[in-house]
């Protein structure tokens, strides 16, 4: 791959317990271009983490621990937090997956989405106010005018996210982390958003990591395709291969899937193999 | 004689300038031993249906009629709760934290007026695939398959004959969904029991129903065989988009 965006090697994040110290991502390393990368797993599987870990946002006594993670020759985790601050949002934004927990309930969105500009830019109220507004139309809202005086409650849930992207792409980084940003929207609106983000990503030239519990989802919509088993990575495919994935805990993913296509009386079920949480991880 | 028979069902809540009419006019009837599906997005009303039967939305009007007996109002008899029970979408929110299995299921077979509870603790868990070592414990002590098995154990202490379930593995892992989708067809061919399902997700819809209602605005659009859902030749354009979305 021709000059990668973001490169992480060795990535653990590790929490303390009562019964010891936890790795809730144990060792992964992958390399990210200008491209799509999906982050799939169950829960617990540790695709969170390596989103928040990558912008350290895990909180203490959350550990984060990584060989390098390179950011255009800078390595983040030698960054002081002040350098870190700038890093985020302005480099890398990330969008998570409920936008009614994301944006301040209390401020109306046309505040919120100038207050994004103004830390990032010089520039006065009414430069932030026309980027608020074009970033709106630009994620495709009708009626932006309107929507700057809503405040978070009275808009919808996929206008709510598409106002955190618009807010998140304010800066323009080079990179988005979207974590499940559609799990919490009806299909209808998740294709919808899903194509908005999409258009963004690919007119900016800007790699995006999307990671989601839906392996159709991720295969529909991402180039590349890390599974995630208890922390590592146990397998790295082409989204458009997903189908013809070779690992038994990506296989029972999808076999336990009900298919309208194809009915079955009972669905697979998936049996877990200890060997798999044993086995390094995939690089890519 | 239909196990569910619904007419001309309106459930409204509010009044006045804040009333929402959250489902109108809806009719639709299921069979004894049959498992009918509800679709829609958010806000289409199939939670609400749901809701309605078991007396948890107390406004509404038109005849809901169980197994041949007419229902009214909010309150339902024990008798009623003895042959239909219901599974919530979040089995984190509908377990008590501080509540043990044995608790939980001692107290809905107390209310069921059902004796030899220590008896019948044990064969509740057993029905539902968990073993006795779970009987002693506390929900955060269980994953989130094995709490919802712990809620399905709980609706069948009763040994009811109609089960309604909400949206019962949205909040699940697709393994996990697989393993309760199974109890639940298991469970179903074992004791013949009825099942009025809601999802937003129309494959598994089609996995578990027989035939489904598409929902949309507070109103049904249309019911059909899950055959035609198979064969993607439903008659509304709108469950052909829904369609659309939802499969890749």
């Amino acid at each position: 791959m021709s000059d990668p965006l973001l490169e992480v090697r060795d990535l653990w994040v590790r929490f303390p317990t009562r019964q010891g110290i936890f790795d809730a991502v144990r060792g992964i390393s992958f390399q990210l271009g200008r491209e799509r990368l999906g982050i799939v797993g169950e829960s617990g599987s540790g695709k969170s983490m390596t989103g928040r870990a990558i912008l350290r946002l895990i909180r203490p006594p959350g550990i984060v621990e990584a060989e390098r993670i390179a950011l255009q020759g800078a390595n983040l985790p030698d960054l002081d937090e002040p350098a870190m601050r700038e890093v985020r949002g302005q480099q890398i934004s990330m969008v998570m997956q409920d936008p009614k927990f994301s944006l301040n309930p209390v401020m109306r969105v046309g505040d919120q989405l100038a207050e994004a500009y103004l830390l990032h830019n010089e520039g006065g109220r009414r430069a932030a106010r026309l980027k608020a507004l074009e970033m709106l139309e630009a994620v495709s809202i009708n009626d932006p005018e309107r929507v700057m005086r809503a405040y978070p409650h009275e808009v919808s849930g996929g206008m709510g996210q598409r106002i955190m992207i618009a807010m998140m792409l304010i800066p323009n980084p080079q990179i988005l982390i979207a974590d499940e940003p559609t799990s919490a929207l009806d299909v209808s609106v998740q294709r919808q958003v899903l194509s908005i983000m999409d258009g963004l990503v690919r007119e900016r030239g800007m790699g995006l990591i999307f990671i989601s519990h839906d392996l159709n989802l991720v295969a529909d919509f991402c180039d590349r395709v890390l599974i995630m088993y208890s922390g590592r990575v146990v397998e790295v495919c082409d989204a458009a291969k997903l189908q013809q994935a070779t690992h038994p805990y990506t296989r029972g993913l999808l076999d336990a899937l009900p298919r309208l296509d194809d009915p079955v009386r009972k669905l697979a079920v998936l049996k877990r193999d200890a060997a798999w949480a044993d086995a390094p991880s995939v690089a890519s | 004689m239909s196990a569910i028979e619904i007419n001309g069902l309106n459930v409204w809540f509010g009044d006045g300038r804040d009333r929402v009419d959250a489902v109108r006019t809806a009719s639709l009837a299921v069979a004894q031993g049959e498992s009918f599906g509800l679709v829609g997005e958010s806000g289409s009303g199939k939670s609400t249906i749901l809701r309605a039967i078991t007396g948890l939305a107390p406004t509404w009007s038109g005849r809901i009629s169980v197994e041949g007996k007419n229902l009214s109002g909010a309150r339902r008899s024990r008798d009623f709760y003895k042959r239909v029970q219901m599974v919530f979408q979040d089995p984190y929110a509908s377990l008590h934290p501080r509540h043990s299995v044995d608790q939980v299921l001692s107290e809905t077979l107390h209310l069921h007026g059902i004796g030899d509870i220590d008896r019948r603790v044990p064969t509740l868990l057993d029905d539902v695939g968990l073993g006795p070592r779970f009987r002693f414990r506390y929900p955060h002590q269980l994953s989130g398959g094995q709490r919802q098995r712990v809620a399905i154990a709980r609706a069948l202490a009763g040994e009811p004959h109609v089960l309604l379930l909400d949206e019962p593995t949205s909040a699940l892992d697709v393994s996990v969904q697989a393993e309760i989708l199974n109890l639940l067809t298991d469970l179903r061919a074992e004791r013949g029991l009825t099942y009025l399902m809601v999802s937003h997700d129309l494959p598994v819809i089609g996995h578990m129903c027989d035939r489904l209602a598409v929902m949309r605005g507070g109103e049904i659009l249309e019911i059909m065989d899950v055959d035609q859902l198979r064969q993607g030749t439903p008659t509304e354009s709108y469950t052909r988009e829904l369609l659309a979305a939802s499969v890749h």
